[in-house]
């Protein structure tokens, strides 16, 4: 995944889990490889900012996540 | 409150100068330089359909009038009125040694920045003072960054305040092997300084640790001195509630308009016999903030708030889960796993009722366990979720202080 600490903080999209639900079954991780990830056994890493290109993909790892944990708030929809 | 139909005008307070971000992130992933302190803005549905007051604290309420007085001078009248002020890092015991350069605590995003670019310039040597869960995860932190780091605190292990010594054990034998430098037994005298700048930690035990960073992670103290003089019951502790959420005043009444959620708020809990508590829990912040803004929005009032605390840590790639609360246990059972591969599931008991479990990488099992809280069952616990016969299980003290 690329390193979101280099990308601009303007990017529209603003995503957050929450980790009291997730179970690390990483779905997400297999919807949007670029802005999710697993370290360790279940320690999930995400991109609380995506640019607008990972629209599809964030969407994608939202409705994917067995638990509902992933919440979006997208104004550009 | 507008998702329970409130469309009326809504004005939300706040002496930061941002709007709500996620606090998780600062003691994990903005120290470890993965996030930038400024992304962790929240999702939010309200956009601007209301009024956003920032960089403005309030210092007062009256509530015979109905306003809260604000630091700018100004007054705000309401008709409703949630308090959601929170808390703040405890600071260290002597002021001018806490205000030493070099000195950090962690609570906004300001605070995380700040220690981020001095932990990225590559420190000699970091102290961390407090090893409750904000001060393992930044032990966790710096040895993902390569740096040598000393974790103080006068328990016997980690987290022993909340988890006990059984199980708080296995979790500093982590962050041991990980090469942090376990000061369990020890407690922080002074912090010293040298041209000026922190250079170490005095002990009570004469021991000098020498260092050029320090953390003081000492847990929390709440936002209610803008409360005093309301009439309410408020104190370093919180602000306390009925079961509903609404606050009470000196003598228990109940006021109708004003009601409490999050860090800031003590109420009674009814899985715990009713004590009040006043937890520093992310899920809490949501869920009791949902349950108050249908009362707020004049719904009716049901049933009292009664979540089951949950609560997670990240430190390093361990992930520490919590549902329930341990005070009080009397009896520990590993019931999955084996803390010495870490990753297990442990069960708290009193008088014989499941009233706590703490998981390490074992976040799958958890919510089979939640149920059993929610539903005082018996201790030890039966199936569902036991990998081993239940007159197999090794039941243990829990080992608080
Ligand atoms: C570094 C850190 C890491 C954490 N990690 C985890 C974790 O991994 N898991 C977990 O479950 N929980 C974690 N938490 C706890 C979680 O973030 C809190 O439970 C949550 O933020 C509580 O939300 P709140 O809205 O009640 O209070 P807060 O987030 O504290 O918000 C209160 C707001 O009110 C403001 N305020 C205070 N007084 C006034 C005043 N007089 N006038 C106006 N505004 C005022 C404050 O400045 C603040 O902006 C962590 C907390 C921190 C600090
Ligand atoms: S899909 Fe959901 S449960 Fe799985 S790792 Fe992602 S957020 Fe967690």
């Amino acid at each position: 995944m690329p390193d979101p600490a280099t990308r601009p903080v303007t990017n529209p999209l603003r995503v957050n889990v929450d980790l009291n639900l997730c179970q690390a079954y990483a779905q997400c991780c297999y919807a949007a490889p670029r802005h999710f990830r697993i370290d360790g056994r279940e320690a999930l890493f995400y991109d609380p900012a995506p640019s607008a290109e990972a629209r599809a993909d964030i969407e994608r790892a939202r409705i994917s996540c067995p638990v509902q944990a992933i919440r979006v708030e997208d104004p550009g929809l | 409150m507008r998702a329970a139909g409130f469309d009326g005008p809504l004005t939300i307070l706040g002496d930061e100068p941002y709007r709500p971000y996620d606090r998780p992130p600062l003691s994990k992933h903005v120290l470890t330089g993965h996030l930038p302190a400024d992304v962790t803005q929240l999702p939010s549905s309200l956009g601007d359909g209301v009024a956003w007051r920032l960089g403005v604290a309030a210092t007062g309420l009256d509530r015979d009038r109905r306003i809260v007085r604000l630091a700018d001078g100004g007054t705000l009248s309401y008709d409703a009125l949630l308090i959601a002020s929170g808390t703040r890092a405890r600071p260290w015991v002597h002021d001018d040694e806490g205000r030493l350069p070099g000195v950090f605590s962690i609570r906004g995003r300001d605070d995380a920045a700040a220690l981020r670019t001095a932990l990225a310039a590559g420190p000699r040597h970091v102290a961390v003072i407090g090893a409750g869960f904000i001060g393992c995860e930044v032990a966790a932190v710096c040895r993902d960054l390569g740096l040598p780091v000393s974790l103080i605190d006068p328990s016997p292990s980690p987290l022993s305040r909340v988890i006990g010594r059984t199980v708080g054990d296995p979790i500093g034998e982590v962050h041991r092997s990980r090469g942090v430098d376990l000061r369990m037994n020890c407690e922080a005298d002074r912090l010293e300084a040298s041209d000026g700048r922190f250079s170490g930690v005095l002990l009570k035990d004469g021991t000098r640790i020498a260092a050029d960073i320090a953390v003081v992670a000492l847990g929390a103290v709440r936002n209610t001195e803008w409360l005093e003089g309301s009439g309410l019951s408020a104190d370093a502790g919180g602000v306390d509630c009925d079961e509903h959420g609404f606050v009470i005043d000196g003598r228990g009444r109940p006021d109708p308009f004003i009601a409490a959620a999050g860090d800031v708020a003590r109420f009674p809990h009814p899985l715990y016999g009713g004590r009040r508590v006043a937890l520093e829990h992310w899920g809490h912040a949501v869920a009791q903030a949902e349950h108050v803004g249908r009362l707020l929005a004049g719904e009716d009032r049901g049933l009292p708030y009664a979540a089951v605390p949950n609560f997670w840590s990240t430190q390093g790639d361990m992930v520490v889960k919590s549902v329930g609360l341990t005070e009080g246990a009397d009896a520990v059972a590993i019931v999955h796993g084996d803390p010495k591969e870490r990753r297990f599931v442990a069960v708290y008991g009193r008088a014989g009722r499941c009233i706590a479990a703490v998981a390490v990488d074992s976040a799958r099992w958890l919510p089979a366990y939640s149920r059993l809280i929610e539903t005082a069952a018996p201790f030890p616990p039966d199936a569902p979720a036991l990998d081993r016969p239940r007159k197999s299980l090794d039941i243990r003290d829990p080992g608080f202080a």
